[in-house]
This record gives structure tokens, sequence and C-alpha cells, in this order.
């Protein structure tokens, strides 16, 4: 969008951050790593892009968001809670019996979110059905698809980057459909470079027909930039990779795969959060510090 | 043989059905010519989508345009289908897209292509999911309706269709009920489930047992699941001996299912005929001999089955 609140949408993004350790803090299980990756991503999306009713879950006319790399959910989740999709004090019933913030995204749990994943390679296919079946019924929403580096390697998408940029034509590109990736470098058992290497990604995107944008995925002025360029590129989809750091904003979780799916102790969380808000704490991060300092002693 | 393979009147029935449903679209995975859907992407390209060898992608896809508003019968060979349980499970039920999925080339009938293009495991793989129904008609008339029926389910639903010709063991005023089995020949003294291919050869089976005194009750499984407990619970009540009859492997297919109902509500000995190895190139009729589908194979079962 033009001239985007940048200030406003980071320190949305830096409440997300807390509220995504907070989360998993409470589940006692989960993924901080690629959740702190794509957070700045995720809130540009949701608080300055996807055309979404919170009230209306299941508007047609909607833009959809599929989150390919499920378990990055908690992101997610804190971004839906904020925009009104349910009660931010749901948040820390994540992963517990009963709540429909489950450990990966649950479509008929969750009114709002659009389809099922965590098993990966699977979302972007069902991204490209909706690009294709929103086109087909004349509709003018768009499609947004978070996948990452690691989900990359998997046969299926390659089925969809594949199809995605021809599908539909020659009346229905594709052209409402935008492609992300959440380029961390690290997956559960290390360095994506060490163990199926993605490279040169770039170069296989666009010799597979898709435009692609890079950019640094931290700053969410670059990111707004490319989606606007994404919804102004006409016949085909477009794909931005994104470069990120796995674990951004915590300087011990920052490019350690040891934090891909290992939720932080709550001091650990605590000793994370006073460093992403910074001094002098806000008064908002008080409550939170005080109830995980708490859970620590229990 | 002469009838039409349910393949083939799934094939017409879409396109009557497309012509008057503007929602009904098609994927395919380069077999629409052995689906049977090439003539309805001929009709009408803008609703026909080829995804190219890519059958994960492809099930995907279908269940995007399934949650945009569209009603998308996902096509290719039951083994292929079945082979991406995995999107299945996740894009299709446990998303609760209501994808139409639609398994082509089942069983050891699809003769000399062999094993690898066989489907003997699909009903075991998508019988355990909590949602997705599982149909196989029997002949013509009766695949027609499943097709319509499957347009107005609203969930994701299995259709299982022949390369063969099926025989006609219907009326033509016959009505397919979706979960209700059907009493093709009434009989008393064992009752036979059969589904698919070998429904027809059950009856046959059926005129030559009754030729030596033996009434057999043939009833067709078109739903296989849910299952219609009502019928066969009835049926076996009355007879005492239950037989299941399927062109799929014997485990986790139809006889499984009614194993696992007469175990739990009302134990009755039962005999379960279906393939118990991988299949292999060969004729149809030499196949349906060798795993005991044929009319003969069903007839001697039945036979030492009660006389044991």
């Amino acid at each position: 969008m033009a001239n985007p609140d940048v200030a406003k949408l980071e320190t949305i993004a830096r409440e997300g951050r807390v509220q995504i350790l907070r989360m998993l803090t409470h589940a006692g299980s989960g993924h901080p790593g690629g959740s702190l990756s794509v957070i700045d991503i995720l809130t540009d999306l949701y608080f300055n892009r996807l055309r979404l009713d919170p009230a209306r879950p299941q508007w047609e006319d909607r833009d959809r968001f599929i989150l390919s790399k499920g378990h990055c959910v908690p992101a997610q989740y804190y971004c839906m809670a904020r925009t009104g999709f349910f009660p931010m004090d749901r948040l820390i019933t994540l992963r517990k019996l009963g709540s429909p913030l489950q450990g990966h995204p649950d479509r008929v749990a969750l009114p709002g979110i659009e389809a099922a994943t965590g098993s990966l390679g699977q979302g972007i296919s069902v991204a490209v059905g909706m690009a294709l079946g929103l086109k087909l019924a004349g509709k003018g929403a768009r499609v947004y698809c978070v996948l990452g580096d690691g989900e990359t390697q998997e046969g299926q998408v390659w089925e969809s980057l594949m199809s995605a940029p021809k599908l539909g034509a020659p009346n229905h590109h594709l052209d409402n459909l935008c492609v992300i990736l959440d380029y961390n470098g690290i997956q559960l058992d290390g360095f994506v470079k060490k163990i199926l290497d993605l490279e040169p990604v770039t170069d296989k995107l666009k010799a597979f027909g898709w435009p692609v944008l890079e950019v640094n995925g931290h700053d969410i002025a670059q990111v707004d930039k490319a989606l606007d360029q994404a919804e102004a590129t006409k016949g085909a989809p477009t794909f931005i990779v994104a470069h990120t750091v796995k674990g951004k904003g915590v300087s011990f979780m920052e490019n350690d795969p040891e934090w891909h799916g290992k939720a932080p102790k709550p001091e650990e969380a605590v000793r994370a959060i006073r460093e992403i808000v910074g001094e002098p704490q806000p008064a908002w991060a008080a409550p939170i510090v005080a109830e995980l300092s708490a859970l620590g002693k229990k | 043989m002469a009838g039409k393979a349910s393949r083939a009147a799934f094939g017409e029935a879409l396109i009557e059905l497309g012509a008057a449903d503007q929602r009904i679209v098609t994927l395919d995975a380069d077999l629409s010519k052995s689906t049977m859907t090439g003539a309805f992407a001929k009709k009408f390209p803008d609703r026909a989508f080829d995804l190219g060898i890519a059958e994960s992608g492809m099930i995907g896809v279908a269940a995007g345009l399934a949650l945009t508003g569209h009603v998308p019968f996902a096509c290719s060979f039951a083994c292929f289908l079945a082979g991406r349980f995995e999107t299945i499970r996740v894009s299709v039920a446990y998303t609760e897209a209501p994808v139409k999925l639609v398994g082509t080339h089942v069983g050891v009938a699809i003769g000399e292509d062999g094993y690898t293009q066989m489907g003997l495991e699909d009903v075991a793989c998508l019988r355990s999911l909590p949602n997705i129904p599982i149909v196989q008609p029997a002949d013509e008339i009766e695949t027609r309706q499943a097709v319509a029926y499957a347009v107005e389910h609203p969930g994701p639903i299995y259709l299982r269709l022949t390369r063969q010709n099926l025989e006609p063991v219907h009326e033509a005023s016959y009505r397919f009920r979706f979960g209700k089995a059907d009493v093709l020949r009434p009989g008393h003294d064992v009752t036979v489930l059969a589904t698919g291919g070998p429904v027809w050869f059950a009856l046959e089976a059926a005129r030559a047992l009754a030729a030596e005194g033996i009434q057999a009750e043939i009833i067709n499984v078109a739903t296989i699941k849910p299952l219609d407990e009502e019928t066969i619970l009835r049926s076996a009540a009355r007879t005492g001996h239950v037989v299941t009859v399927e062109d799929h492997s014997i485990h986790g297919g139809l006889g499984s299912a009614v194993a696992e109902l007469l175990s739990e509500v009302m134990p009755t000995p039962l005999k379960r005929i279906g393939v118990t190895t991988f299949g292999e190139s060969g004729d149809f009729k030499g196949l349906y001999a060798k795993h005991g589908l044929d009319a003969a194979g069903i007839a001697g079962t039945v036979r030492k089955f009660l006389a044991r």
C-alpha cells in the first residue's frame, strides 16, 4: 500500500515476537526460529495488505492467505488475534487440548485459516487452486502463500512452481497469486545449504517462468514495496524471495538450528523478551514478563 | 463383454451434469483419455485442467478450487490417487475441501498393464480417513446416478471406477441411494456382498448355485463407506453365512469393513474373496479366474464355505 506506516507496523511486529515467545513458552513445544523469521512478512500482510473481515471469515471476496510452512503458525495466530479473528487471551491456549489453536493450522477448528498445512509442500498447491478458482469465479481477490525454504525441498512444491505460471492461460492467468519464500537458511536437521541446497533458487524460479523479486524479509518497507509490485504485475504470478534470519530478534536464537523446534523455558523467554522490547520496557510488556517469570517459579 | 465401463459412464454423465452446473471442473494428470474426462475437456475447455503427471499438485489444486466454490473432479488411476495419500489426508480430508476424487482402473481386471497400474489398496487407504465416503458403482445406470450424487455431496467423496465393461445388474428403474446396499437377488442360505466389477459374476454364481439347491442372496454394496449396516446385518442374521467379493486387496477393503461390523455386532462365519497377492499382467478373464473373482470362483468358494 502507498506510504505504509512502517514505524507502526514495526511496533506490531515487535509485539508479535513477544507473543510468539509467550505462546510457545506456555505450550512447552513448538517452532520459535521460523515464527520469528516470518513475523515481519505476516505483519505487513495482515495489518497492511490482506482484505479480510474478521467478523465474516468466509466472506467470498476476501483475500486468501496460506501459511504453507504450517509449523510457524504462532506468528499467524498472533496476527489473527490482533486483527480480531479471536480474543488475544486465547493465544496461550496454543497446543492445549480442546483449543482451536492447533499445533499446525486447522481450517475446520479455526475460522480464518484457509487450509490445513504442516505436511510440507501442500499449501502452495492449494493456494494455486484457490487463485485459479477465484479467477474462474471472476473474483478480484488475491492469494498469498508463504513457503519455507526447507519445505521447498518437497517435490510437490516444484509441481506447483511448474504449473502456476501457465495454469489458467489464456483467459485466467494467475496474476492474483503471490508466493513468498521465508529464506532463513535453516531447517530442523541443520543448514539448508548443507542438507539440500536450493541455490540458485532465483535462477531456478525464473527458468520456471516466475517474475522474481528479492527483499530483506525483515525490512517491512521493502516487503510492502515488493507486494505492491506483485499486485501490479499482470499475466503471471509473482515470487518473492525474502531473505530472513532464523530466530530474528533474539540474539541467542538467531541462526541456530537448535531453535527450529524447541520452546524456550520461561527464564529464556523472559531474557528474549527483554532483548526484543529494550529499555525502558514498554507498559504492555510488563504483565507478560511477570506472567512468564511466575510460570518459571511454578 | 457387452455393457459399459463405469469410467465411460462417468465421462458421459459428467458432460450432462457439467452443461447444467457451471461449478463442475475436471482435473487430470495426463490420463484424461483413460479417465474419460477428455470429452468434457473438449466441450468445456475453460473448465478442464490437465496438471501434467503431478498427482499431488493436482489434488492440492483441486482442494483450492473446491474451497473457492467449484466442484472439482480430480481424476487418475486409483493407485496413483491413493499413492498421494498424504495430500488427500491433509489438503482434502482434514481441510474438509469438497473434492470429488475419481479413481479409475481398479483391480486386477485392468489386465495386461500389470500390478503398477492396478488400484488394489485405494479403498484400504481412503477408508482410514474419517470423512471420505467411498462409492463403487456396479454398472452404467448406477454410475450415472453416483456421479450426480457426488456433485451434491457436501464434502469430499471417492468414486471407484473400472476400466473394463460392466454388464448391467440393475433394471432401468433402479435408483441409487447413497449409503444403501441393494439386494439384487434374494436367498436364504448365504449372503454374498459384492462390489464393483465382481457383482455381475456374483449373480452368475448365484444362478449356478441355485441349480444345486443353494440359495445365495446377492447384495451390491455400492457404498463401501459408510457401510449399510442394517441391510448387511439383516441378511446375515437370516443366512448365517457371509461371503464378500471385491477386486481389491483382501486387506482393508469391503471384506475388512464387513468383518469389523460382524465381529463387533453379530459374529457370523465370514469368507472374504479378494486379491491376496500383488497383481500381474494377463488377460482379464484369466486374472479373475486366478483370483477366484469369476462366477466359477465365487460359486466354488461358497460351496466350500457352506460345506466346511
